[in-house]
């Protein structure tokens, strides 16, 4: 078979060009998002962090980012150690269950949530998109803390029983240290696919947007276009070094012949 | 020309020659094996034949075609895989079928010829079945039964015993060698396995370090090793060093220091030497008796071992035990090691 | 460990249970309960009916929706999964010591805001965007191109860049999981590189392929995001009328019919789907 090697750097420039034009522009002495170039400029930067709502939007997805990472982590925590150390009927179903976020339109979710809230007379808030997120992200957890426990040694367990550690002490001193990279992977990981999600927060979040909302909201308005490709340039880079981060953390220690990467 | 002529192939990774300026014939119809530890050359040298991997010097000659530059697709060669690669998403018959596909054979062809190589590996009744259904044994014919099905010119083993558990695999190597003898293909096995080559070759090439040692029969790899390394590797043996004192006109007599004075046939020489030289005089274990002799020595350990006995025999000026194998009851107190000359494998010593 | 028995493995299952049967079961109960609901509003009140979606199956404008958004669906999936397949298949057997590189190299924009990606697709093909001004300003054309956006074509497009990543991993995955021996053999056998692609690696990659392509399909019939930026009226999906039930119109029980209905058809669709492929795969020998 012939070299695929264009053929795969042509396929990477394509993944990465569209993105590229965001930060791009965002240095475009214009208000019009097109060539040619008119000189560059960092005042859209500068407008940006001079806007209040969005600084308060940005509080807020930091807000409920942080509590999905910290949910979402602590029951794909639990609930991979249970499905890898213990051997209960219905795994399957029960991972298939857990799954279905990934497969459902967001859009539906979304509705779902808001119909429940409604139902349990709470009002629209972040706590309400704090839940939807969590929901989307218990997936990822679970995805990589199970191939975190999988990779991990029985042995180790029983071996720091049989030199004298009880069950509390044996997790703090040997399982936790080895499962620690895969707990900041999820973290990192859900964090930001809270921190970028729109539809469920769009649709649950009442009178609080996430700053993905108040994205949406400014697309209306073509004279605050430029700021915003200023933020989404931000937010791409600050993405990427998490991502880059948390996909290093996944894969600490692992062998290399067992390296996973993405979900 | 042979059959399978292979002239001074040579195969480098980097520096190191994996196999180094070797040549090899193997006759029409024969039983070949190629024998040595991991990382001799010969699995680099069935994959060269094969056509996975192209010498970096030297030709290969099948049948008296060049197969310099021909691919492996294109060779009249087939291989038995160490794993069997049988693939998984076919079931048996499709699996022996896989090489037929493009010869066009018709139908009821096709189907005959399966059948036939199916009945020949004893596998009847078993073409539907899928590969994660199968024992390893099963998979183990299936996979000569799919070699088989194109009747190349040389069939290719590759440590094809290995994953068989010992019953098994001892049953296989009496069929294998009767399959060779049945069809008259030439099979050409690489092993580390001395036991396995022994049993089923009629001749084999000893390798080591990307060359080759020795060509001969078992037996006569067993009796005349031509080197302490083919003795050493062949079946167990005790080696003590000597000097040659005397030479007559059939006789050797030698110093074989702990052993005492020896003599032994000039013939077991099969290398130039003379009086004063330094050399190696081995013996098998099965060869040396513990009644009457003339070396004594004291038993360290026995182990039963069914149909005969493992000795370890302590004898004065020497560290290492001296291994015996006899039938018989165990003798109790001190021994006496005995031989007849013609025992003695005469070796040359390289320090 | 398992000493205490698998009801501490249960006791730790219990906690992401609750919460997930709170967050998703309910939720999708509560939607079916609606769908079956008399009101035209928000409350749930009313007796049971199947008139939402007798209306839903019934009418031809609904029905040319939920086909526009299976065909558009299905050609995101059908463009992007024929387009990952050369990469992951580069990755698996052509990348060497880079492998690990690449996979980072092309996992890290599946991670980016999809928000964004789709607003990068609406400044590139707009009437004043990026390709038509670069287009006047190269005179390569005197006006701008207005049929680039706004339309099922945009819609694909954007898709189909969205998805490009994640269409390969599973992919990927699939093709390396092949024992490189069963390429050997089937070379022993006669088969020439494309002869032995076409009866061992893309057989063995079918699960891989299959699983890519629900992955895409299911989740893009119900898209919201790219229809609303990017399809303008031509180009809007089912997710556009679920929402505007929702938001506008307050006629929750349709919209939740709505719902339900096109994941069955997703459903229904994706299980034909995945019965051909691996017929069609059989058929391989």
């Amino acid at each position: 078979m012939k070299s695929l090697r264009a053929y795969a750097l042509a396929y990477l420039a394509f993944l990465y060009l569209p993105v590229l034009f965001l930060p791009l522009f965002s240095f475009n002495n214009s208000r019009f998002i097109a060539f040619p170039f008119t000189g560059f400029t960092t005042r859209w930067y500068s407008t940006l962090f001079a806007d209040d709502a969005m600084l308060h939007a940005l509080g807020n997805s930091l807000e409920v980012g942080a509590v999905t990472a910290l949910l979402s982590t602590l029951l794909g925590l639990l609930a991979a150690k249970a499905v890898t150390q213990y051997r209960l009927r219905g795994t399957g179903a029960l991972l298939g269950f857990v799954s279905l976020p990934l497969f459902i339109p967001d859009i539906v979710l979304g509705i779902a949530l808001l119909l429940l809230l409604g139902a349990i007379g709470f009002p629209l808030s972040l706590a309400g998109v704090a839940l939807g997120h969590a929901s989307l992200c218990v997936p990822f957890a679970l995805t990589v803390l199970i191939a975190r426990f999988e990779g991990f040694d029985r042995n180790l367990e029983e071996a720091s029983a049989d030199l004298g550690e009880g069950a509390w002490m044996t997790f703090w001193r040997v399982t936790f240290p080895l499962v620690l990279p895969g707990i900041a992977a999820s973290l990192l990981l859900t964090f930001i696919t809270s921190f970028d999600e729109f539809l469920l927060a769009y649709f649950l979040s009442g009178t609080e947007a996430t700053l993905p909302v108040y994205i949406w909201g400014q697309l209306r308005f073509p004279d605050r276009l430029p700021m915003v490709l200023a933020l989404g340039a931000l937010i791409l880079v600050a993405s990427v070094a998490l991502v880059v981060l948390a996909e290093w953390a996944r894969n600490l220690g692992v062998a290399p012949g067992k390296k996973s990467i993405g979900a | 020309m042979a059959f399978l002529s292979v002239r001074q192939v040579t195969k480098r990774f980097g520096d190191v020659p994996a196999v180094d300026a070797v040549d090899l014939e193997v006759p029409r119809g024969a039983f070949f094996a190629l024998l040595g530890p991991s990382g001799c050359g010969k699995t680099t040298l069935l994959r060269m034949i094969a056509g996975f991997a192209q010498p970096d010097g030297g030709t290969l000659f099948i049948d008296g075609a060049n197969m310099n530059g021909v691919p492996a697709h294109r060779r009249p060669t087939n291989m038995v895989f160490q794993s069997y690669a049988i693939f998984p998403h076919l079931n048996v018959f499709d699996n022996v079928a896989y090489g037929l596909r493009k010869e066009r054979l018709g139908k009821q062809a096709l189907r005959a010829r399966v059948e036939a190589m199916l009945a020949t590996v004893r596998l009847e009744g078993l073409e539907s079945r899928r590969a994660d259904e199968l024992s390893g044994g099963q998979r183990q014919r299936v996979a000569l039964a799919r070699a088989l099905a194109k009747q190349p010119k040389i069939l290719l083993l590759d440590e094809p015993l290995g994953a068989l558990d010992k019953r098994l695999r001892e049953a296989m190597q009496v069929e294998l060698r009767a399959l060779q003898r049945t069809l008259g293909i030439t099979f050409l096995l690489v092993t580390h396995d001395q036991e396995e080559a022994l049993s089923m070759a009629d001749q084999v090439a000893v390798m080591s370090g990307g060359r080759i040692l020795q060509i001969a029969s078992p037996r006569e790899l067993y009796e005349r090793p031509v080197c302490r390394e083919v003795a050493d590797f062949i079946g167990q043996i005790n080696f003590f060093h000597a000097t040659v004192k005397h030479i007559a006109d059939d006789t050797v007599t030698a110093n074989a220091g702990v052993l005492g004075i020896v003599t032994l046939p000039r013939a077991s020489f099969g290398f130039p030497f003379a009086v004063g030289d330094h050399v190696l005089l081995a013996l098998r274990p099965e060869r040396i008796t513990l009644q009457r002799g003339s070396v004594a020595g004291q038993i360290t350990a026995a182990s039963f071992l069914g149909e005969r006995s493992h000795y370890q025999v302590k004898i004065a000026g020497r560290s290492e035990p001296v291994f015996v194998a006899s039938s018989g009851a165990a003798p109790q107190g001190p021994v006496l090691l005995g031989w007849a000359p013609d025992a003695l494998i005469a070796l040359p010593f390289t320090a | 460990m398992a000493e205490g028995g698998n009801r501490a493995g249960y006791l730790l299952l219990a906690p992401t249970l609750a919460v997930m049967a709170l967050a998703l079961a309910a939720p999708l109960g509560l939607l079916a309960l609606y769908s079956l609901t008399a009101t035209t509003g928000p409350v749930l009140e009313g007796g049971a009916t199947y008139s939402q979606y007798a209306d839903v199956l019934g009418r031809a404008g609904y029905r040319a929706l939920f086909w526009r958004s299976l065909g558009i669906s299905a050609l995101v999936t059908a463009v992007t999964v024929a387009l990952a397949y050369p990469m992951a298949y580069f990755v698996a057997f052509q990348a060497g010591r880079w492998k690990f590189a690449w996979l980072i190299a092309l996992t890290i924009p599946f991670w980016t805001s999809y928000l964004l990606r789709v607003f990068a697709w609406k400044i590139i093909l707009g009437y004043g965007g990026v390709i038509n001004s670069a287009l006047l300003s190269l005179h390569l054309v005197s006006q701008p191109v207005g049929a680039l956006l706004y339309n099922p074509f945009s819609v694909v497009v954007t898709l189909t860049h969205a998805w490009a990543a994640f269409a390969i991993l599973p992919i990927y995955v699939s093709l390396e999981k092949i024992d490189r021996a069963l390429l050997e053999a089937a070379t022993d056998l006669g088969d020439g590189p494309v002869r032995r692609f076409l009866r061992i690696t893309l057989p063995l990659s079918m699960p891989g392929v299959i699983g890519a392509a629900i992955l895409i399909f299911v989740p893009t019939t119900g898209d919201y995001v790219t229809p609303t930026l990017v399809g303008g009226p031509q180009g809007s999906m089912i997710a556009n009328v679920i929402a505007m039930q929702f938001e506008r119109i307050g006629n929750w029980p349709l919209g939740a019919a709505l719902a339900l209905a096109s994941m069955a058809a997703v459903g229904v669709t994706a299980a034909l789907f995945v019965a051909a492929a691996r017929a069609a795969t059989q058929a391989i020998k």
